[in-house]
């Protein structure tokens, strides 16, 4: 029941800072410089009172403080987050799959970081001070310092090298439209690799550390002395005691990543040409379809609080000590 | 060897040397060889940024058209098995028949020795001093260390000074939002009440994008008729508006903590002014934090303009940067053809690898408690 309570207060509580957030976005994408209409003053055969006229058409002759209400009001009542001006659509037709795909994209980002960083991680503490310690070390630095776009050019370019061909994109372009079946599904995993690896990389750096240092901690603990004092084997102990102990504060860290892990996606995404939310904020921002950029500022803001939000909640859940206040 | 002279300063009981906070600190920090490394890698990478012009063997805006898409020259010290001063290869080109694509071919016939302190494009060092000396270079010919880019410029020369935009706007950009940090979180935690309220809904509306999505979209304010260094100066704001809020944060927390303490109280009560307090009194006191705090936070500058650059909202032409060079790259064509367009990259994580290091070696000498 409290876990309820506590969670329907953390949702009430985000209202009113998407709010701001949606003031923010609005007023950023109102600071560039020109609009949308801007290009066709340049073309010949549209007239002065052709862009007048389609100005009027999509709202933006009208004062900023109205339009801004008008996006808000549409959201709030009909789930409408306006038009896009330049694919002609309503933008949340045009969202809603780019929105799945980066959710999909992250997630399997996500399950790759923990599989990979969660055991090294062990392993490192476990051989604290010897050759592997010092490899994953050394590795996880490497994996901080470089920008996820240049992973994702370095294993393209690698990929070419070796006569692959199999990048860029969600699955190879004769599955383009094709029901999903195995080989399709197959064609998937062939190219999400690159991006699940470049987004991934600087993710296993940091929970591997945290993993490491908190194992660390745990295995100082009293009840692991006692553990090993009783005479359970290294094994029972390292998994059962230090193990189950020194993943909590891993909850936390994967909240904290979350903001990395859309960026990650985000930019990878642009560079592999993969319908996530990168491509379409870089081009609405560049072509100045304001409704479009705006809305997916905000889902990206929206994306993060409930991603905070789950982890705090399985915070709580993986670690019965955690009450709420 | 160092064995023994690092463990001199923990065995002996430092006689006449008082042992103030900041000296234990550099102790503790001099004991991490890793931070050493990064702090030697730093200092080598600034004083490339400063002498690039120098260093580099041609000027970043020269197109050598004759020499586009040339891939990178090695060089020799062995010529016909006997040793030789070190020397390059010139490139021959033909086109491929079916493709006109260039193809180079060393011409091992006609070796060609790399003399150093050769004449060549003049330049200015610090906008003054003029000069046409450079490190290194060759007297017929050409010699491009890391090969060219699509215009036949010399991407070594270019990776060289790219680094006075990629290593710079870190230092800037952190001096900026540090300012603005220090500011609002010290008023924040000092005055308390609505002011603190406000202020950090600000920072929670702020905290609560991803980074890029909301630089992305700061960077697209910036005119695209503004002139390079114009662009510059607005990157560099974008990436502070950025960073501030986090540090604000904190500099709140450690500021309400530090209100209470006694010699505050003592100065408050003395009658001395909110500023001064702020300024004077507590500020000192979080100063290895301010520090610590800087150097783990400037990557994500270089990081940020390094990605902005690649998108193509940062860094203009005729300037260039590692993100910016890094552009070039972006087509799958390129990898393909060109892979070492892809070399900037290597000092994009060398530069913030060294700042890694000395970031982590700072906060644990920063950290008395744990020692």
């Amino acid at each position: 029941m409290s876990l309820f309570i506590y969670m329907l207060r953390r949702l009430l509580l985000m209202v009113p800072t998407l709010f701001l957030v949606s003031i923010l976005c609005f007023v950023v994408i109102q600071l560039q410089p020109g609009s949308f209409t801007d290009r066709y003053l340049e073309d010949p055969r549209m007239s002065a009172e052709t862009v007048a006229r389609l100005e009027q058409q999509l709202g933006l002759d009208r004062p900023a403080y109205e339009q801004y209400g008008r996006w808000v009001w549409g959201i709030v009542t009909r789930g409408d987050f306006g038009f896009s001006f330049f694919a002609n659509r309503p933008v949340s037709s045009l969202v809603g799959e780019q929105l799945f795909w980066t959710v999909v994209i992250a997630s399997m980002t996500m399950v790759f970081t923990w599989l990979v960083a969660v055991p090294l991680g062990i392993l490192a503490a476990v051989r604290r001070r010897g050759v592997f310690d010092g490899v994953t070390s050394f590795v996880g630095y490497i994996g901080l310092a470089v920008p996820d776009f240049l992973v994702a050019l370095l294993l393209v370019a690698l990929v070419l090298a070796l006569g692959g061909r199999q990048v860029g994109g969600l699955y190879a372009p004769e599955y383009i439209g094709a029901p999903w079946d195995v080989s399709k599904f197959l064609s998937f995993l062939n190219h999400m690799w690159i991006p699940v690896l470049a987004v991934g990389t600087s993710g296993v750096a940091v929970i591997m550390r945290q993993m490491r240092a908190n194992l660390l901690d745990v295995l100082g603990a009293d009840y692991v002395r006692t553990a090993r004092a009783k005479g359970l084997r290294e094994g029972v102990v390292i998994n059962r005691h230090a193990v189950r102990n020194a993943i909590n504060p891993l909850v936390t860290i994967a909240g904290l990543s979350l903001p990395d892990l859309i960026n990650g996606t985000i930019i990878v995404s642009i560079v592999l040409n993969l319908p996530a939310i990168g491509r379409l904020l870089y081009d609405s921002l560049l072509a100045q379809d304001q409704y479009v950029a705006m809305t997916l500022l905000l889902m990206t803001s929206l994306v993060l609080m409930v991603g905070n939000l789950i982890a705090d909640v399985a915070l709580a859940w993986v670690d019965p000590r955690i009450r709420y206040d | 060897m160092t064995k023994p002279s690092s463990k001199k300063p923990s065995s002996k009981t430092v006689p006449r040397e008082r042992a103030t906070p900041l000296r234990m600190a550099w102790r503790r920090f001099r004991g991490s060889s890793l931070g050493l490394i990064g702090a030697v890698i730093l200092i080598l990478l600034y004083l490339v940024a400063l002498f690039a012009p120098f260093l580099s063997p041609y000027s970043i805006t020269v197109q050598h058209s004759r020499y586009v898409y040339q891939p990178p020259q090695q060089v020799h010290i062995f010529y016909e098995g006997s040793l030789r001063r070190p020397f390059v290869y010139p490139m021959t080109q033909e086109r491929d028949p079916v493709t006109f694509q260039r193809i180079y071919a060393p011409d091992t016939d006609n070796p060609v020795p790399i003399r150093f302190l050769v004449r060549g494009e003049p330049y200015r060092f610090f906008g003054t001093w003029e000069s046409d000396r450079h490190l290194f270079g060759v007297d017929e010919g050409f010699f491009f260390p890391l090969g060219t880019d699509r215009f036949g410029r010399d991407l070594l020369s270019r990776t060289l000074v790219g680094a006075q935009v990629s290593l710079s706007v870190g230092v800037i950009g952190i001096l900026i939002s540090f300012s603005i940090g220090i500011v609002v979180g010290g008023v924040s935690g000092y005055y308390g009440g609505v002011v603190d309220t406000l202020l950090q809904r600000l920072i929670e509306v702020m905290l609560s994008f991803p980074r890029l999505p909301i630089l992305l979209a700061l960077a697209t304010i910036i005119p695209s008729s503004w002139p390079s260094t114009w662009v510059y100066v607005g990157i560099v704001a974008v990436l502070s508006l950025i960073g501030w809020a986090s540090l604000a944060r904190v500099v709140r927390g450690q500021v309400l903590a530090a209100r209470e303490i006694d010699y505050v109280q003592a100065a408050r009560a003395m009658g001395l002014g909110n500023l001064r307090i702020i300024l004077r009194h507590i500020l000192p006191n979080l100063t290895s934090y301010l520090l610590v705090a800087a150097t783990v936070a400037l990557p994500s500058y270089i990081l940020g303009e390094s990605a902005l650059s690649f998108l193509g909202l940062g860094i203009k032409e005729p300037m260039t940067s590692w993100g910016l060079l890094l552009k070039d790259a972006q087509s799958f064509e390129a990898l393909r053809s060109y892979p070492w367009l892809l070399s900037p990259g290597l000092l994009i994580v060398v530069s913030v690898l060294a700042f890694n290091f000395v970031g982590d070696a700072l906060r644990d000498a920063a950290d008395v408690r744990s020692q």
